[in-house]
């Protein structure tokens, strides 16, 4: 099979969040950088199993710039056979949908997979887009996957219970938690890595529909109060003018 | 990456005799992609199989430890050290001291992880016949079977030649026979290979393989250990055991090479492993002093415990110095001796052995800040600390058996005196020169140099001057004792504080030449004032230590004659410009408080 698994890079989940630019863009300064879980532990892994069941080739795909490289090679490492990176500072869904679809149109995939969100934006976006752009349906929060020769049995998690479906023929997928267990990468995977291709192209040409004006950062908590247990009254004063709950 | 490898690297001892630049340091901002992807690996694999696993390992459950190694088996984990023709990767030292950094933070089950590839694995390496190696270390590098290493007995611990478990070769020659007690055997209950030593004939030290069923090979219970409670530690009965003679390994009366030899490596890897330990423990003392409050403030924000933080990490970021430094001295060695026709197990084992004193400091500097940092961090906790609920009383726990294995730090104390001194009787290296230039120089009373140091001139002097007091002090002992007043050996006191002086001067030069080269590099990942704040901090402390060290030592020895005289040298080359190391501890504290994390 030929699979195509869509990785983003998201800050690591201990990383200190704050803004630039008027408070319109993440302050990259010292942020530690890692792969998306979703797109890593589940997509991708999903993927290299059925390549490791019935055969072919993965291919990772990026859209950013080159220092994402490092994050691009753990995929590599993980067992993908080759990797793309379209050289473009990812701007919105709609661009890096559009971008990894003109990529696709090209590559007779079968399968397209990626992370059902990204764990910094959460924007949940590009899959749908992907499979518009590319004309092929869309089965989202996948938590199963299974070939039955040419037909895909895919199971989604929806609210409260989980939806079987059946396919045949190519389309995406996005990945969702229990699709496939993290691996990690084996000491001759990473030292493979760098002879794996690694191809840089250029992005194709797509004009963004919205900007993002400004990010907000949750209030700070303020500290537990302690009061004297008989003082009811400043209790109920603090419930109601502070905490503005009764 | 390496930038040295046009120069002629320091050899042993050498760095008490040589200036060393910022060109010569290496640490963890330069490792490469591939080096920073192990690390995370390895990184990911603790904290998915190891640490999710800490209360059933600290029972000892059964079959975990074995599961553990296997899974770094499959991961390519178990043979990162070794030749490729048994399975290993052959990376080369520095991403070894890696992998044993980050293996550090995992405690008891670290041992298990030492045990079985460096004391389990090397003595076949370095010693076993080509049948030998191919028979074991594949398995072993898989993890299919696991290796523990039998030296200590009951009544031999530190005197380890003095073991009396006895080897006797049968009539028919084909076989040895083995009786006696092993003692403190890390991975007993669960090894299928026993490396054990044993005398043939009353006083032949020797080595051999044995494996797990062979008749008469027996276990004794758990012990009940302080720490370290995942890791398994049994003694081993050997009555009448009957080991074929192929299973001799090394040479018959050669077993003390074996036994001392592994031992550097071993000692530079638990160093190593220590520090993966501590950086842990100063990112949890971070975190709990940022969230525990007392008095309507966070307790970070009172100075004694920014002192502790400050500390914690300037010893951390000095002994990081320190031990990447020798990592890149032995990696850059293995090379040298590999291109100059060398096997593999060969360059090992001849560059760790070529930088054995260097090895003893970094097992004693490893294990010290160690039980440093982690005694701060129970400290730090309160009565949280003290709990068993809270794995800093575990770690604590955990640490202390680092001073006393591979070689206590009292015999390592001792050793690298020992050393220092054996190769300048050897000739090897050239002590006596530069004693004599220091004593004429104090003759004809030649003032301070006018030498441009450039960056750091007063740190840069002041190491220059640490240097001559430990040769100023070395040089009047070795007159004692060729005149015959003196019995070096005996006055163990004083050779402590010789190796505390030379502890000291290796670190103090290990950070001022990190932190010079992460200047000239821009390599800084906070304010590079916080780096320069713990360097000068601990150099203001080194001049105390110094001195204090160098004045006891005279004291000890000097007649009264000399003692004026050498009192007032020591006094003039133990010299550094006090700083105001209040200040500059905070300043390292205030970053640490904010990144949560041992962040240089
Ligand atoms: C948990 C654990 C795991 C171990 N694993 C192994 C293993 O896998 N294989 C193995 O072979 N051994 C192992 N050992 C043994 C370990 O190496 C010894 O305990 C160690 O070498 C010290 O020996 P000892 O316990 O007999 O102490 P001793 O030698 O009796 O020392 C007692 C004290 O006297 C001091 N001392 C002794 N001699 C001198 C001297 N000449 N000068 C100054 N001071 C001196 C020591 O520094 C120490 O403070 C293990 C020990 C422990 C506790």
């Amino acid at each position: 099979m030929n699979l195509l698994v869509c990785i983003s890079k998201t800050p690591e989940t201990t990383a200190k969040i704050g803004f630039t630019d008027g408070d319109s863009k993440f302050n990259e300064e010292g942020v530690q950088f890692i792969m998306n879980p979703y797109d890593e532990w589940y997509a991708l892994v999903r993927a290299i199993e059925l390549k490791e069941s019935v055969g072919g080739k993965v291919v990772a795909i990026n859209v950013g710039p080159a220092s994402n490289d490092v994050v691009i090679r753990k995929a590599l490492a993980i067992g993908a056979d080759e990797a793309v990176r379209i050289n473009a500072q990812p701007q919105s869904a709609m661009t890096t949908a559009k971008y990894i679809a003109d990529y696709a149109k090209e590559g007779n995939f079968d399968i397209v997979f990626l992370g059902k969100e990204t764990i910094d934006y959460n924007g949940s976006e590009v899959g749908s887009m992907l499979a518009e752009y590319l004309d092929l349906p869309f089965f989202s929060y996948a938590s199963k996957l299974e070939m039955d020769g040419s037909k895909a049995i895919i199971t989604r998690d929806v609210e409260g219970g989980q939806e079987t479906a059946e396919y045949t023929g190519s389309f995406v997928l996005s990945a969702a938690k229990g699709l496939a267990e993290q691996r990690i990468p084996n000491m001759r995977g990473i030292m493979m890595a760098k002879r794996k291709p690694l191809n840089v192209i250029e992005p194709t040409i797509t004009e963004d529909l919205s900007v993002v004006v400004k990010y907000e950062l949750p209030e700070a908590k303020s500290g537990v109060k302690m009061l004297d247990a008989d003082d009811m009254d400043e209790l109920v004063r603090l419930l109601h003018e502070e905490a503005k709950v009764i | 990456m390496s930038t040295v490898s046009d120069k002629v690297a320091l050899k042993g001892c050498e760095f008490l005799l040589k200036e060393s630049t910022w060109l010569d340091a290496y640490g963890p901002e330069d490792f490469n992609e591939e080096q920073l992807m192990i690390q995370s690996m390895v990184r990911e694999f603790n904290e998915q199989e190891v640490h999710t696993r800490r209360e059933k390992l600290e029972k000892l459950e059964e079959g975990l430890n074995e599961m553990l190694l296997e899974k770094m088996g499959e991961l390519g984990l178990l043979g990162s050290h070794m030749p490729e023709q048994y399975g290993g990767m052959d990376l080369d030292f520095n991403t070894n001291s890696i992998i044993a950094e980050e293996m550090g933070t995992t405690g008891g089950f670290s041992v298990s992880y030492n045990a079985h590839t460096g004391i389990g694995m090397l003595p076949i390496l370095y010693f076993g016949t080509e049948e030998q190696k191919s028979t074991y270390l594949p398995k072993l590098l898989t993890g299919e079977w696991k290796a523990s290493y039998c030296l200590t007995e009951p009544n031999s611990g530190s005197d380890a030649l003095a073991a009396k478990t006895k080897a006797i070769l049968s009539e028919d020659g084909s076989h040895y026979v083995l009786n006696g007690q092993k003692m403190w055997i890390s991975n007993a209950g669960f090894a299928n290979i026993f490396t054990v030593f044993a005398q043939v004939d009353g006083d032949k030290f020797t080595g051999f393989i044995l494996d797990k069923d062979m008749p008469g090979l027996t276990l004794g219970a758990e012990e009940k250990k302080l720490g370290i409670k995942a890791s398994s530690t049994r003694q081993v009965f050997l009555e009448n055991v009957k080991v074929p003679v192929e299973n001799v390994l090394g040479e018959i009366g050669n077993g003390h090479l074996i036994a001392f030899n592994v031992l550097n490596t071993g000692r530079y890897k638990l160093g190593a492993s220590c520090l993966g330990g501590y950086k842990k423990l100063v990112e949890v003392s971070a975190k709990y002093a940022n969230e525990r409050h007392q008095f309507k403030v966070p307790i970070s924000s009172f100075g004694a415990i920014q002192h502790k933080l400050g500390e914690q990490t300037i010893q951390t970021y000095v002994s990081e110095s320190a031990i990447y430094r020798v990592s890149n001295l032995i990696n850059e060695k293995i090379k040298e001796l590999k291109a100059a026709g060398k096997s593999n197990a060969e360059a090992k084992l001849e560059a760790a052995e070529e930088y054995a004193l260097e090895c003893s400091i970094i097992k004693i500097v490893g294990s010290e800040v160690l039980d440093y940092v982690v005694d701060e961090a129970v400290q730090i906790h309160g009565g949280m600390g003290y709990s068993e609920e809270n794995p800093v009383a575990q770690a604590f726990r955990d640490a202390r058996i680092n001073r006393i294995f591979e070689g206590t730090n009292e015999i390592n104390r001792m050793l690298m005196v020992n050393v220092l001194m054996k190769r300048a009787m050897k000739g090897q290296l050239d002590l006596m020169t530069p004693v004599m230039a220091i004593q004429s120089e104090l003759m004809n009373g030649t003032s301070a140099s006018d030498t441009d140091y450039g960056t750091y001139a007063d740190e840069k002097e002041a190491i220059k001057g640490f240097k001559k007091c430990l040769l100023l002090v070395v040089g009047a002992a070795a007159q004692d004792v060729m005149s015959g007043k003196l019995n070096l050996k005996e006055e163990q006191e004083i050779l402590t504080n010789l190796s505390n002086v030379i502890t000291q001067i290796f670190m103090a030069e290990s950070v001022l030449i990190r932190t010079e080269k992460i200047k000239e590099r821009g390599q800084h990942k906070v304010d590079f004032e916080v780096y320069e704040s713990a360097m000068k901090t601990y150099f203001h402390q080194s001049r105390f230590v110094i001195h204090q060290n160098a004045v006891e030592a005279v004291m000890a020895f000097a007649n009264d004659s000399m003692v004026g005289g050498l009192l007032k040298s020591v006094a003039a080359f133990s010299k550094y410009r006090v700083k105001d190391v209040k200040t500059l501890r905070r300043t390292v504290a205030a970053s640490v408080i904010k990144e949560e994390a041992y962040c240089l």
